[in-house]
């Protein structure tokens, strides 16, 4: 890890002034970052800790009945919230499906949305081609070893998938983050602030330079009762998914019918991937598998796979059609 | 990196683990725990030994200490140490360290409290798992500056008076471990796991998350100890010894 200089924030307005500084990046958690540091990924020469801040650690009631989570509430403290647990099971869900206890310990939610899309051949540098990482080198991917890699909204620079699970189900939730910056605040919907890689994967997400996540809102959601994150991985935990699917449904008074749905892909894309029509299949109909399979098949219709990532396409469908199956279960 | 370094008392840092100016603490590697008291200790009859060996190979090289000759060819670091008090165990200590030395550096390397482990230092295995505020997080993915004003647990610090945590006398009972090398991570997060299934926590185990009570599950104890790696396989037995001890306090 190459030198760095360390100041420390003391409130929202003097971390954006200190952000103005050359080579400097916000610094939360620190669990993606100073690992990325270490292996030489990322090299900022300026660190700035956010996480002195007072106000953001802490989540609110919104007006709408909805809940504002602060940007550095930790993963574990968010996911434990007596009200994320009753009213967003979902997410609760997600972020205990994510990583280890320790790290969800020190991750803070806006840190997880901001954690890099990324993929070996960006993370370790003894790889010559990444465009992500070096943008026109190459990506060493695409004819290399794509088990773990993209099948929907990738691009021939690069087929990386964000393996953040919170991501999935705030998707599915339709949460909203806000951001300051130099220039005020501005809210950006969960569905535009992951990007896709087109012919600059270097790119994470709409974040402007200089700005920073203080709060991810959730609106009020009829989805507590009818929700289940499915993540399919190689161990039974402390694994990126191999596909996840976060499922929420809303159903009418007869138990049966779906009144409303949302179904969101994890470990597919460079960002939770969601389709309105597989989601609007399922509206008005009592819930089945095969209703099910038909709004899979919606979901990752246009999927492109590489040889190693091809069990993906039929993977994925199968997981949304047991997530929905579970979510109609639970009560 | 520790060797090549004896003898330099330049604030010269090749990387973060190679700092050894701290005006607290600081062991030259050679010193090893000798410091803390006359006894002999196992690490320090290794370092010894380590010493003898080296000086047996190559009696030239250590008739006359000067720094390591990697260290004179690097530029020195862009960012300066600077001032981090540190709380370990109940004790504050006033340091000098570079903003890029994680805590377990400062732990090992500056102050010599060699029970936190390094294992693969970038967050995956658990071996450097520590109490931050009572919370487990991996020290090796927490910078030492950024941890100023904290209260820190390391496994030194679990025992009281002399007397183990009935979770370090479980392992022992239930001999959880064969190396040994993940246990201090293994005890600081299980300390951890114990005060948060008490506060009925959920997990990716947990059935429904909308219930406030959690089972003692043996699942819920495995998928809740998933940050800890064991190379010796003894999970079974760190799984029983956690139950023993939630069996007797709960």
């Amino acid at each position: 890890m190459q030198a760095i200089y360390y100041d420390r924030a003391t409130d929202v307005a003097h971390a954006l002034r200190l952000a103005q500084q050359p080579g400097a990046m916000f610094i939360g958690g620190g669990t993606n970052l100073l690992d990325l540091m270490k292996g030489d990924v990322e090299r900022p020469q300026r660190l700035v800790d956010i996480t002195h801040i007072g106000g953001l650690d802490h989540i609110t009631e919104l007006p709408d009945g909805g809940l504002r989570i602060g940007a550095l509430v930790r993963n574990s403290d968010c996911a434990n919230h007596a009200l994320v647990r009753q009213r967003y099971p979902l997410l609760s869900q997600a972020l205990l499906a994510g990583a280890s206890p320790q790290l969800r310990n020190m991750a803070t939610v806006g840190g997880n949305l901001l954690q890099r899309t990324r993929c070996p051949y960006f993370t370790d540098t003894a790889f010559e081609h990444c465009n992500k990482r070096m943008p026109g080198s190459g990506c060493g991917a695409r004819d290399g070893y794509q088990r773990m890699h993209a099948i929907l909204g990738a691009s021939e620079a690069c087929i990386a998938v964000n393996p953040s699970d919170m991501s999935v189900a705030l998707a599915a939730l339709e949460a909203g983050v806000q951001v300051a910056g130099p220039r005020g605040e501005r809210r950006i919907a969960l569905a535009d602030f992951h990007r896709l890689p087109g012919a600059t994967p270097q790119i994470d997400t709409t974040l402007l330079p200089g700005e920073m996540i203080v709060a991810v809102d959730l609106p009020a959601s009829p989805f507590a009762r009818h929700a289940h994150y499915l993540k399919v991985r190689d161990r039974a935990s402390y694994a990126f998914a191999l596909v996840s699917v976060a499922a929420g449904l809303e159903m009418d008074g007869d138990g049966r019918t779906v009144r409303q749905a949302r179904i969101a892909l994890g470990g597919v894309a460079h960002k939770p991937w969601r389709v309105a029509a597989a989601e609007a299949v399922l509206v008005g109909q009592p819930l089945s598998d095969a209703r099910s399979r038909q709004a899979a098949a919606l979901l990752v219709a246009g999927a492109q796979a590489r040889d190693d990532n091809r069990y993906k396409i039929e993977m994925a469908q199968r997981a949304v059609v047991r997530a929905l199956r579970n979510a109609g279960e639970s009560a | 990196m520790q060797g090549e370094s004896h003898g330099s008392h330049q604030t010269v840092a090749i990387e973060p683990g190679a700092e050894h100016e701290a005006h607290a603490a600081a062991p030259s590697a050679f010193d090893g725990d000798a410091q803390h008291g006359s006894q002999l200790t196992r690490r320090g009859f290794l370092q010894s030994a380590l010493a003898a060996a080296t000086l047996a190979q190559a009696p030239q090289a250590l008739a006359q200490p000067k720094p390591a000759p990697v260290a004179a060819t690097l530029a020195p670091p862009d960012a300066p140490p600077q001032a981090v008090v540190l709380n370990i165990n109940g004790q504050d200590h006033r340091l000098t360290l570079e903003p890029r030395v994680t805590l377990l550096d400062a732990l090992r390397e500056t102050l010599a409290m060699n029970g936190t482990k390094k294992g693969c230092d970038r967050g995956q295995c658990g071996a450097c798992t520590v109490l931050v505020n009572g919370r487990r997080v991996n020290s090796c993915l927490t910078l030492a500056v950024m941890a100023e004003g904290d209260r820190i647990v390391t496994v030194e610090g679990l025992a009281h008076g002399g007397q183990l945590s009935p979770l370090q006398t479980a392992f022992i009972e239930h001999d959880a471990f064969q190396c040994g090398y993940c246990t201090p991570g293994q005890l600081c997060s299980a300390t951890a796991l114990l005060d948060e299934m008490r506060a009925h926590s959920a997990s990716a185990a947990t059935p429904d998350v909308r219930q406030q009570a959690v089972a003692w599950s043996d699942d819920e104890i495995r998928e809740r100890m998933s940050g800890n790696l064991c190379r010796c396989g003894a999970y079974p037995n760190i799984v029983s010894a956690i139950r023993s001890v939630a069996a007797g306090k709960v």
